[in-house]
């Protein structure tokens, strides 16, 4: 059976197209066919993080208004061949969107794949609605900060309430935190919020903690989703995420400070 | 962090202050999250009936819903002047 996952936060900025990227990639590289959609219509960016713009001839709003077949807007990925990604549209038209559509699409994808990964974008506008609508899990992503920590809040009262499993007295969607630029080193001096602080705010189940990483932007300036890049602590981390999301039991890494005294004193990074 | 900042004194951390603040907001936001959407407006209709007998200050009633497991209640409560409410 297919399972449809919501990459969610409210908040922009926060990591929702990075993490999208990562996992889809993580589970298509354990050998689950996977398609990662872009719904933010107007502004894609997956492409760019997928490392796939120049190949995108039909998006998602085509395939919709029965303009292209699903497969022929599918972008088979250029590093895993059970990995699949749906762009999103260019178009200004805020409606390009409808409810009925992307329940279409989407039965459709169920048939051929494993795993569905809705990247959302940011805001509660219909893009945000309709990537969590139809969703058997959530994703929600937020950094250590106030204002991202709120809005996630507000997000789980909307998958709580406006989503199709609501509607429909189903069971609800299953939510998961993953706790994004995290900063171990700052936390220790009390100056960011902990892993603990935002589970008590937000009593989620925290699936992991992708610490703060220069090896984020390096994946996102060419195009590659981060966690192919083995050898970095994020790639690492969203490994790890993606392994516990299949049921593998995996110790939290990343959330203390590992950095010896002398380290921090002469302002090592 | 490097050599010079071990020498600032105090040096709180923000963080608690932050999942304090944080606290208090999202327990306020989950409560008014159920309520029903035309809330506002009953209570400023209400406070226009009551305003034509009484006169009453803005703040002077209140509508709040409450939810449990069990029932929905919708509290209303109006301060009235302690003697106009005699003359009325």
């Amino acid at each position: 059976m297919a399972r449809i996952i919501v990459v969610t936060s409210g908040k922009g900025g926060v990591g929702k197209t990075t993490t999208s990227a990562a996992i889809a990639m993580g589970l298509a590289k354990k050998g689950h066919k996977t398609a990662v959609i872009d719904f933010d219509v107007g502004l894609r960016n997956l492409d760019l993080i997928m490392g796939c713009e120049r190949r995108v001839v039909y998006d998602f709003v085509n395939v919709i208004n029965g303009e292209a077949t699903l497969n022929q807007a599918l972008i088979r990925d250029k590093n895993c061949n059970l990995l699949y990604i749906l762009p999103a549209s260019q178009t200004r038209d805020k409606d390009a969107l409808s409810q009925e559509g992307v329940g279409r699409v989407l039965d459709e994808l169920k048939k051929d794949f494993k795993y569905i990964v809705c990247d959302s974008p940011a805001g509660i506008e219909k893009g945000a609605h309709l990537a969590m609508y139809f969703a058997d899990d959530a994703f929600v992503v937020t950094n250590p900060e106030v204002s991202s920590v709120r809005d996630s809040d507000r997000m789980l009262g909307i998958l709580s309430s406006k989503s199709r499993r609501a509607e429909q007295n189903e069971e609800p969607i299953n939510e998961f935190l993953l706790l994004t630029r995290y900063a171990p080193e700052r936390v220790k001096l009390g100056e960011m919020l902990s892993v603990d602080d935002v589970q008590d705010i937000l009593s989620l189940h925290l699936l992991g903690v992708i610490p703060e990483s220069k090896s984020v932007l390096n994946a996102s300036n060419s195009g590659t989703p981060v966690i192919l890049d083995e050898k970095s602590d994020a790639g690492q981390a969203y490994a790890d995420i993606v392994a516990r999301y299949l049921g593998e039991e995996r110790p939290h890494r990343f959330i203390d400070d590992k950095k010896g005294f002398f380290r921090n004193l002469f302002g090592g990074n | 962090m490097s050599l010079l900042d071990y020498f600032r004194i105090s040096k709180v951390g923000t963080a608690s202050l932050a999942k304090e603040r944080l606290q208090i907001l999202v327990a306020h936001e989950r409560t008014s999250k159920h309520q029903p959407s035309y809330l506002p407006q009953l209570q400023k209709e209400l406070l226009e009936v009551i305003q034509k007998y009484v006169k009453v200050s803005q703040d002077a009633i209140s509508v709040t819903f409450e939810q449990d497991e069990h029932q929905e209640t919708l509290e209303l409560n109006i301060v009235l002047p302690d003697n106009q409410a005699k003359n009325t």
